[in-house]
C-alpha cells in the first residue's frame, strides 16, 4: 500500500443522505474479476443517461469537478452492500477522502483499507463545507487528524490509531496478521473444528 | 461480571491482543461466492499464500448465476468467466465449491444453515452484506470486504474493533398476516438505516422465541439495513432441532457435548446493553418500503411521508428525491397502487417455510394477468422440498414462473431485473434506486404481502385476503 500524505483539494459536493454502494458502483458491473477500470462506472446511473452519455447536471462531470480529491457527502455513505468495488471506484477516480457525518461500517473498514480516507466531522462543519464556494480547499493533514476548512478552522476528526499507523507507513493489514502465526496455531490448537469434513 | 452473548461470543474468539492494535479474531466458518472472491484469491496468488483452513471454508454460485434451465449454456459471458474463476480458485486452493451444477448450490445464506454449516457459537464471515443471516443460530456472523475475503482465507483471522451491544426486544403475538418481515422492516423504519451503525443487535422477547428458525434468519438478514453489520438471537431448543440431523452438525457424543456448550449462549442475567429499543409485537401490522432505502416504511395502510412535514432539509431532499424516483404522492397509501413485477426469493425469504406461505395464499388463485411473478427458492434443497410438497404445481397454476435458485432479482446481476419505471413488490432487502434493474421500482414487504399483490395486481393488504 502507498503511504498516504498530507494534501489539499477542492471537494466535489454531494449533498444527499444515505448514498448506498448500489449508487457507488451498481451490481451489475460487479461481474469483472479484477480490480481495476471500475472509475468509469463510479455513479453510473447518475452519470450517465439511458444512452450512456455523461449528464451533464450531475456533479462529476462538471468541468470543475475533474482533479478534485475530496468527496463532501451526507451522513451515512457507503450503506448497504459489502462490496469493495465501491472504494475502489472512489480512488480509481481520484478520491483520496471522503467527508460525512457518518459512514456504514463496512464501507469504512474497507475504505481505510485502500488508501480513502473516511473523515468524520460535526454537522456544524459539515454544514460549513456545503457552504464553501466551488474554488474553496480544504487541507487534510493524517498525522496530527486536522481538517482545516477553506475558512482557515482546523477541525481535529477521529481515526483509530492502528489505521492511521497502517495509512502513513502504508503497511499492509494482511503482513501484520500473517506476523502472528504462532498466536493462531496456539488458538487452533485449542479450539477444535466443530463442522466436519470440508475441503 | 455478567455478559450479553454478543459479549462471550466475542471473548471465546480472541486470539491475539496488543496494544495499539485491534483484536485478532478467529473465523470458525468462511463463506466464500463468485462476485467478491476473485481478486481475494488473486492476491493470495500474488503473495505465494495458501488458503490456511479449507476446512473451514466453502463456496457456491449465487449472485451471478441465471435463474433459468441450468442445462443450458451460461449466455452471458462476463458472467460465465466469473463463475468458472470460482471453481478454477476453489480448486486451485483446495476449496469445496457448490457451484453451478451442485446439487448442493444456493444462496449462500440459505446453504450455510440448511447444511448444519452453521452453528451456535460460532464466528461466521462472507464477503457479503447479509451475513448476518448466520445470527439466527447464536452465531456472530458478519459482512466483510474483499480485502477481508483474503485476509480470511490466508489466516482464518480478522483484525476487529469490538461493536457496542443493542438490545432489540420484541415482545407479544403477532397478527394474522404479520410475520417476521414486518418485525424487521418495523424495526429499521424505527431506527433508520444508519440506527445500528457500530452495533451488534441482539434480538430477544416473546415474539422472536415464538419464530421458527427460516422465520429468525429472515430477522437476522437484515440488520445491515438498520445499520448494524450483525444480529443475533440465543440459541434454543428451536435452533437445536433445527439442527439436529443436519449434514455437518455434530453427531453421537459430539452433539450432546456441542449442545451443553450451546446451552451456555445466553446474555447473563444482570448484563446491560449499550443501547435498547422495545417493538410491541402484538400491534405489528404489515409492513412496505415506499422508498428507495428499506428504512423509508410505514404500515401497509398508512400514507407514505409529505416531505413538506419534514424539518431537516436534507432528510426532506432525500424523500423528495425518493418520491420522485418512485413516482408517488406523499401523504398517500401505498394500498391500491398497480405494480408489474413480484418477486418471491432472495438471501431474506426464499426458505421452504416463506414458499409454503406464498403457496397456501395463492393455491386454488390465480395472480393478476398484469403481473409478472418470479418464485425463485433459495437453494436446490429448497428446490428439492417444495417439489416434495407439490409447491411448484401451486405457483404454476396461480400463473407464477418457478426458476433455479439464486439471488436473482435481489440483486439483478443474471439477467433476473425490472425495466425502467416497473414497479415490483419484493421480498428481498433492498430497494435502493436500480437495485432490481435501472430505473427499476421496488416495494419490499413480506412473502404474504407479495403474494397478496400478486393476486390482485396492485398493492394489497393481505388480511384482506384471509
Amino acid at each position: 500500500m502507498t503511504p498516504f500524505t498530507n494534501f489539499e483539494s477542492r471537494m466535489v459536493k454531494l449533498p444527499l443522505n444515505n448514498v448506498d454502494t448500489d449508487q457507488i458502483i451498481p451490481a451489475r458491473f460487479l461481474k469483472t474479476t479484477s480490480k481495476q477500470g471500475l472509475d468509469k462506472q463510479l455513479f453510473n446511473d447518475w452519470r450517465y443517461d439511458a444512452a450512456g452519455n455523461p449528464n451533464p447536471e450531475f456533479v462529476l462531470n462538471r468541468p470543475e469537478s475533474q482533479g478534485v480529491q475530496v468527496l463532501l457527502a451526507g451522513d451515512n455513505f457507503g450503506c448497504g452492500s459489502s462490496r469493495e468495488h465501491a472504494p475502489w471506484a472512489l480512488t480509481q477516480w481520484g478520491f483520496r477522502a471522503v467527508i460525512s457525518t457518518s459512514f456504514a461500517d463496512i464501507f469504512q473498514q474497507n475504505s481505510l483499507k485502500n488508501s480513502l480516507l473516511p473523515i468524520i466531522v460535526p454537522p456544524g462543519v459539515h454544514a460549513e463545507l456545503f457552504a464553501a464556494g466551488p474554488s474553496a480547499i480544504v487541507k487534510i493533514d493524517l498525522p496530527n487528524q486536522t481538517l482545516t476548512t477553506p475558512g482557515g478552522r482546523m477541525v481535529k476528526f477521529p481515526v483509530d490509531a492502528f489505521s492511521k499507523h497502517c495509512l502513513v507507513k502504508g503497511v499492509d493489514e494482511l503482513g501484520y496478521i500473517l506476523e502472528q502465526a504462532p498466536e493462531i496455531a496456539a488458538y487452533e490448537a485449542a479450539h477444535p473444528a466443530t463442522i466436519n469434513a470440508l475441503g | 461480571m455478567p455478559r450479553t452473548i454478543i459479549e462471550k461470543l466475542w471473548d471465546s474468539h480472541v486470539v491475539h491482543e496488543s496494544a495499539g492494535a485491534p483484536t485478532l479474531l478467529f473465523i470458525d466458518l468462511h463463506l466464500v461466492h463468485e462476485v467478491t472472491s476473485p481478486q481475494a484469491f488473486q492476491g493470495l496468488r500474488e503473495r505465494g499464500l495458501k488458503v490456511r483452513r479449507p476446512d473451514l471454508t466453502i463456496a457456491t454460485a449465487d449472485h451471478s448465476i441465471p435463474t433459468s434451465d441450468r442445462s443450458l449454456p451460461i449466455a452471458d459471458k462476463i458472467a460465465l468467466k466469473q463463475l468458472d474463476q470460482l471453481e478454477t480458485n476453489c480448486a486451485e486452493f483446495g476449496i469445496r465449491c457448490l457451484g453451478v451444477h451442485s446439487s448442493q448450490q444456493g444462496i449462500v445464506h440459505v446453504i450455510g444453515p440448511e447444511l448444519g454449516l452453521t452453528q451456535p457459537g460460532m464466528t461466521v464471515v462472507c464477503g457479503d452484506s447479509h451475513t448476518a443471516t448466520h445470527g439466527a443460530f447464536g452465531a456472530l456472523a458478519f459482512g466483510i470486504g474483499t480485502s477481508e475475503v483474503e485476509q480470511v482465507l490466508a489466516t482464518q483471522c480478522l483484525l476487529q474493533r469490538q461493536s457496542k451491544t443493542f438490545q432489540v426486544h420484541v415482545d407479544g403475538r403477532l397478527g394474522a398476516g404479520v410475520s417476521a418481515k414486518d418485525v424487521i422492516l418495523a424495526l429499521i423504519a424505527r431506527i433508520g438505516i444508519g440506527g445500528g451503525t457500530g452495533s451488534v443487535f441482539e434480538y430477544t422477547g416473546s415474539t422472536i422465541r415464538a419464530l421458527g428458525m427460516d422465520e429468525r434468519m429472515t430477522v437476522c438478514n437484515m440488520s445491515i439495513e438498520g445499520g448494524s453489520r450483525a444480529g443475533l438471537i440465543a440459541p434454543d431448543d428451536t435452533t437445536f432441532e433445527y439442527l439436529a440431523g443436519r449434514p455437518h452438525a455434530p453427531k453421537g457424543a459430539a452433539w450432546d457435548a456441542a449442545i451443553g456448550r450451546w446451552k451456555q449462549l445466553v446474555t447473563d442475567d444482570g448484563a446491560t446493553y449499550d443501547r435498547a429499543v422495545t417493538i410491541s409485537g402484538d400491534t405489528l401490522e404489515p409492513m412496505i418500503t415506499y422508498g428507495t432505502n428499506p428504512g423509508m416504511g410505514v404500515s401497509i395502510n398508512a400514507p407514505v411521508p409529505e416531505p413538506s412535514q419534514v424539518a431537516d432539509p436534507m432528510a426532506r431532499d432525500s424523500i423528495t428525491k425518493a418520491l420522485a424516483y418512485m413516482g408517488l404522492e406523499g401523504g398517500k397509501p401505498l394500498v391500491g397502487h398497480p405494480i408489474d413485477v413480484v418477486f418471491i426469493g432472495s438471501c431474506t425469504n426464499s426458505r421452504i417455510s416463506d414458499l409454503r406461505i406464498a403457496a397456501g395464499l395463492l393455491k386454488g388463485r390465480k395472480v393478476s394477468p398484469k403481473v409478472r411473478v418470479m418464485v425463485v427458492p433459495g437453494s436446490q434443497e429448497v428446490k428439492r422440498q417444495a417439489i416434495a410438497e407439490g409447491l411448484p404445481e401451486i405457483f404454476r397454476a396461480a400463473g407464477c414462473e418457478w426458476r433455479e435458485p439464486g439471488c436473482s432479482m435481489c440483486i439483478a446481476m443474471n439477467g433476473d431485473q425490472l425495466s425502467p419505471g416497473q414497479y415490483s413488490v419484493s421480498t428481498s432487502n433492498r430497494n435502493f434506486e436500480g437495485r432490481q434493474g435501472k430505473g427499476g421500482r421496488t416495494f419490499l414487504a413480506s412473502p404474504l404481502t407479495a403474494a397478496a399483490s400478486a393476486i390482485m395486481g396492485v398493492v394489497t393488504d393481505v388480511r384482506t385476503l384471509l
